[in-house]
């Protein structure tokens, strides 16, 4: 039975410390898949103009290419190289609970993630996207600070 | 909104300092521009307004009364057969997870609802009841329910026969639908029908979406700093709009689309706060609406009077039937074009049934209408053309002393909101109204900076002119959209039921299910 591992990125250094740890992990797994897997925070219920609607389509392809480029693209690269079976995908929505739901619906056995940045009122407010990860996820969650 | 207020402030400031000559010559200016455009656009109001021969009834609004009858018997009551449907596809319980960052169902809606909720609910309302009596929120009511049925017809083709350009952008709305949708079926003019409709809406997108937003806004605004010259306020919101829709300031857009939906609880809550407060009228309130709207209880016009005033503002204000909904609704990219028709569903429902009610109900609780004590009917101002008020107060001033009446400081809340309402249905109009632009003398820059800046001058000539005028030519060029785009519907309309039976079909036997999420 092949374990497969998924690694959250979010662009940022933490993300790298989480890439390596995976890696150090799934060299000790035999037949370790790893999927990366990055976020673009986006919501249905928000407020738009009709002009951003039109142009919704456009962006969200853009958004993705870029994802795709700067993120996973190499993280994915970079595992294949050190001679890991590794795929990537990118999605819209709230990140903790996308991630959850990408791990769930691929067979994930484990998220790893890197701790976040983020700071201020909105974290006060509503938490972090890892620590609504570590909360709420169905499968045992890894957070590489 | 902080850049908008501060232009509020000096523009205020500077009307206050003006000399009384100066004041008067610019009351004069007012004066002009309001004669040339009644002048001017008089004899396409009367055309529209025309009534039917032998009666005072406009034949327009029979038109839009059966047209809606006529497609909520068509498609089977559609409005409250697929309620709950809508309401579910709004929740995104049927939306695919892969879609995600796409435009959602919400989305969509609230877009369209911005252009919608606005001065017709505010001061449209104030105008049908002012006009018609208690008895025209009954009618308002009644078409909303109907205009449900209208709306969903015109949106799901929206989505259906949209245009998708290579870059991922898209440009839907009548005009794509009806020449399109003829070829489609062999019938001949779809071009030619298409056109006219364009025509319509940049002229009801100078009128209803513009003029009409900036002279209730004005209204508003100089009920409580004072008496000042339309034609600063215009040029304010110009300079404004201009930066957003030209100049691509997304900020001050977005920040009105925060702000809106806000304000549009706000609105409700405090109207519901003041029912509450006045529940003991609320019995007497209904039964005012039920007697006016089968007798008038004295209104001009009797209860034509006010059948004719609810249903014509109950059309300005959802614009069921218009074909602007469909223009925004078009954007949304979802595999079934009906789901988007059952969403639109739900806008005539907010915009008329529950807001416009809600307005209705405030401005009868507050007794803002003069009533004669020994017959029980409401008296007529000195013109007899419209019911008498406490302070002769109309339209959206006749809304603000009704809640003024109940909640001493909500004028003041009521007037940013007109002011927010104002600029959201400007902004959405203005995109309506490109969207017909471009339709006929073609996509490009120039072109679209041509029809923004004739779009910004309108502004100005609207907060100057006077209420009648504008209000005139804003519901003629409204409503003309309507008769093109609902001849066109009737055509039309079997290749929605051909939709609506196979999804129906699909929903039943559990091809279309709910995702889990």
């Amino acid at each position: 039975m092949t374990v497969k591992i998924v690694i959250g990125l979010d662009g940022t250094e933490t993300g790298e410390r989480a890439l390596i740890f995976a890696k150090d992990l799934a060299s000790r797994i035999e037949g370790c898949e790893l999927l990366v897997a990055y976020v673009i925070e986006w919501s249905p219920f928000t407020f738009q103009t009709a002009e951003e609607n039109a142009q919704r389509h456009k962006r969200r392809e853009q958004e993705i290419a870029l994802a795709n480029s700067r993120i996973v693209e190499p993280a994915v690269a970079s595992l294949t190289q050190a001679g890991f079976k590794a795929s990537g995908v990118v999605r819209h929505g709230d990140v903790a609970e996308t991630l959850n739901k990408i791990t769930v619906a691929q067979g994930g056995s484990q998220i790893i993630v890197g701790r976040t940045s983020a700071n201020g009122i909105s974290k006060r407010l509503f938490g972090s996207s890892t620590q609504n990860l570590v909360m709420h996820a169905d499968v045992p969650v890894t957070v590489v600070g | 909104m902080n850049i908008t207020s501060k232009i509020w402030l000096a523009a205020a400031t500077t009307a206050m300092a003006a000399t009384p000559l100066a004041a008067q010559e610019a009351m004069s200016l007012d004066q002009k521009v309001n004669d040339i455009f009644a002048a001017s656009t008089g004899w396409f109001v009367n055309f529209i307004f025309m009534s039917l021969p032998g009666t005072n009834f406009p034949w327009i609004v029979l038109w839009l009364v059966v047209a809606a009858t006529i497609f909520t018997i068509y498609f089977g009551f559609v409005q409250f057969r697929f309620f709950k449907h809508a309401i579910q596809l709004v929740k995104g319980d049927y939306s695919d997870p892969d879609d995600a960052g796409e435009v959602s169902h919400f989305q969509a809606l609230a877009t369209a609802l911005s252009g919608t909720v606005g001065l017709g609910n505010i001061a449209g309302v104030a105008v049908a009841v002012g006009i018609g009596g208690p008895g025209a929120t009954f009618w308002m009511i009644l078409a909303g329910l109907l205009g449900m049925a209208a709306k969903f017809t015109e949106c799901t083709l929206g989505v259906k026969y949209r245009n998708e350009y290579p870059d991922g952008t898209v440009s839907g709305g009548p005009m794509y639908y009806i020449s399109k949708g003829f070829k489609e079926l062999g019938l001949p003019g779809g071009k030619i029908l298409a056109t006219l409709f364009a025509v319509f809406c940049i002229l009801g997108a100078l009128g209803g979406g513009n003029m009409f937003q900036a002279n209730q806004a004005h209204a508003q605004i100089s009920g409580i700093v004072g008496d000042y010259p339309g034609w600063i306020t215009g040029i304010v919101f110009a300079v404004v709009v201009f930066t957003v829709i030209v100049g691509g300031i997304k900020s001050i857009a977005n920040v009105t689309e925060k702000i809106v939906p806000i304000m549009g609880i706000l609105y409700v809550g405090a109207a519901l706060i003041i029912l509450l407060v006045n529940y003991d009228m609320i019995g007497w309130a209904f039964g005012q609406i039920f007697a006016g709207a089968f007798t008038g209880l004295g209104v001009a016009g009797g209860f034509v009077g006010a059948l004719i005033q609810g249903f014509k503002r109950a059309a300005f204000s959802n614009e069921a039937g218009v074909g602007s909904a469909a223009i925004a609704h078009s954007a949304v990219r979802t595999k079934e074009p009906i789901t988007e028709g059952f969403v639109s569903l739900l806008e005539p429902l907010i915009d008329t049934v529950v807001i416009c009610t809600m307005t209705a109900l405030v401005i009868v609780i507050s007794q803002q209408l003069i009533v004669d004590p020994a017959t029980g009917h409401y008296m007529l101002n000195e013109a007899g053309t419209a019911i008498a008020t406490v302070d002769g107060n109309s339209g959206v001033s006749l809304t603000s002393a009704a809640f003024g009446a109940g909640i001493s400081w909500f004028p003041y809340v009521l007037a940013v909101a007109v002011v927010l309402f104002a600029f959201s249905t400007m902004i959405s109009w203005s995109y309506y109204g490109l969207k017909s632009w471009t339709y006929i003398f073609g996509e490009g820059k120039t072109s679209e900076l041509v029809f923004k800046s004739i779009f910004c001058v309108f502004i100005v000539i609207g907060a100057a002119a006077s209420l009648g005028p504008v209000i005139d030519f804003s519901d003629a060029a409204i409503f003309a959209m309507a008769v093109v785009n609902i001849f066109c519907l009737y055509f039309l309309m079997k290749l929605v039921r051909k939709e609506l039976a196979s999804y129906a079909a699909r929903l039943k036997s559990g091809e279309i299910k709910k995702f889990t999420h």
